[in-house]
């Protein structure tokens, strides 16, 4: 269960941040998001795949 | 053998002021279909919650809107020009070297330092609706000029300009609009900015949003003046008129209110599924993308070069939430389509909740009691605008 962001397609809308803050993060220097656990533990799940969902930018992925 | 007479897109009337124009949801009832504008283009309307996020993601759709679809009668296209700055109608890379910068301005914990502020602002506002007393109009008292501070607040740009910002973003967003009455208000606009700009520049700051595109973008100054007039305009009308259609909604449906009033902590839920249902009952055909190539959407085949328009009436659809056609405050926040889709989502969706979970929490909580002092559907609403909401909302507490 791998967590990534395409970052050259990132438009920083936030998202993922809303959807799974502790998972998530936007970047000081440009606002684009970050992941800050890669591998999540299972009861974080839900919120990335809403994550993964709600990206307008389409750029949240999880390997499963 | 001649085609079957494209039917015009149903647009007015409608039967109730929350809900769709009059023959809309039936227009739409049997997925894809043509329609007619006012202006005279024809446009394919996509209703489904999958059809609508595909034409608003896939890269074969162009946001160029030169042409577009649109509902004024008379009149020249104002809004959706190729010009610099208007990253609207932009794709690609051209659109991302303009968007990206100002992710920065709009990120969630950048916004939530500005809470304190939007709460202070609310307050304020409240305060003074209270001293003056029952009955008092909402709109004129909050709606409007809240997300005007605010949005002014973000870019760094004087307050005492509020009647002009006001007065553009409505040149701007009118109907029938004249291309060369929005000019003059912009160009005046442009004169205050460019004071504004000057400033940035001496002070160096990167704190606000113009003082960023002034000292830390390559945006040319034509750029940066038309995207600080988008970002004004489109901060004044788009949250006042929420807010205001947000409580009428909640006024017509006393045990929703209840919900809200029981569990305030939950403001941030419960803005999104009022979002997600008052955008998508109000229906209508908006938002309009142009094929560059053959793509099949919800088993039609929109050619290349043919007009899409999306209905957000696919927030009600089933395949989104269960019984999608309710509003239900419990529901946990669903992928709504309410500030949109795909690279052109709308920017300011972060600030637009701030300040309507703050303004419904604060308004609700301060006056438990607060109710229309006419009924919802005698009050006056703004059909002359692309955005819609309500004139005036009169209420007594």
């Amino acid at each position: 269960m791998t967590v990534r962001i395409d970052q050259a397609k990132c438009i920083g809308s936030g998202q993922c941040v809303l959807a799974a803050p502790d998972v998530f993060d936007q970047s000081d220097d440009d606002g684009l998001g970050l992941v800050l656990i890669s591998e999540p533990p299972a009861e974080l799940l839900p919120g990335v795949r809403d994550a993964v969902d709600r990206c307008p930018a389409q750029v949240v992925t999880l390997e499963e | 053998m001649t085609e079957a007479a494209v039917c015009p897109v149903p647009h007015e009337n409608r039967v109730h002021p929350l809900g769709a124009p009059a023959g809309f949801a039936e227009a739409i009832s049997d997925g894809p279909v043509k329609m007619l504008w006012p202006n005279g283009v024809e446009a394919w309307v996509i209703s489904s919650y999958a059809g609508v996020r595909k034409v608003l993601s896939d890269p074969r759709f162009s946001a160029n809107k030169d042409g577009q679809p649109e509902m004024r009668t008379e009149g020249e296209q104002v809004l959706g020009l190729p010009e610099p700055g208007n990253m609207n109608v932009m794709d690609g890379d051209a659109h991302l070297r303009l968007r990206r910068p100002l992710a920065r301005a709009f990120m969630v914990k950048r916004l939530n330092e500005m809470r304190p502020r939007i709460q202070e602002i609310v307050d304020e506002h409240l305060d003074a609706m209270e001293r003056a007393g029952a009955p008092a109009d909402l709109v004129s008292s909050v709606c409007l000029p809240v997300p005007s501070l605010v949005i002014a607040e973000l870019l760094g740009v004087p307050p005492e300009h509020q009647a002009l910002f006001q007065a553009t973003a409505r040149e701007m967003f009118g109907k029938n609009g004249s291309r060369a009455e929005y000019e003059a208000k912009a160009e005046e606009l442009d004169g205050v900015l460019l004071k504004v700009v000057q400033e940035k520049k001496a002070s160096g700051t990167t704190d606000d949003l113009i003082g960023l595109m002034v000292n830390d973008t390559d945006f040319q100054m034509d750029e940066l003046l038309f995207l600080a007039i988008g970002l004004l305009a489109a901060g004044h009308e788009t949250t006042s008129n929420f807010f205001g259609l947000f409580t009428l909604t909640l006024f017509e449906k006393p045990d929703q209110l209840a919900i809200l009033k029981r569990d305030p902590g939950r403001a941030d839920v419960i803005v999104e599924e009022l979002m997600r249902y008052t955008v998508g009952r109000l229906g209508g055909a908006g938002l309009a993308r142009r094929a560059v190539e053959d793509v099949e959407v919800d088993g039609v085949t929109i050619k290349a070069g043919e007009w899409v328009a999306v209905t957000f009436q696919a927030n009600l659809d089933e395949s989104l939430c269960p019984h999608a056609g309710e509003l239900d405050l419990e529901r946990r926040a669903v992928s709504h389509l309410g500030f949109g889709y795909g690279p052109h989502q709308c920017l300011g969706a972060n600030l637009a909740r701030a300040e309507l979970q703050i303004l419904l929490r604060t308004l609700f909580t301060r006056f438990p009691d607060v109710r229309p002092a006419v009924p919802v559907a005698e009050m006056d609403f703004r059909e002359d605008m692309i955005t819609y909401g309500a004139a005036t909302i009169p209420v007594v507490w």
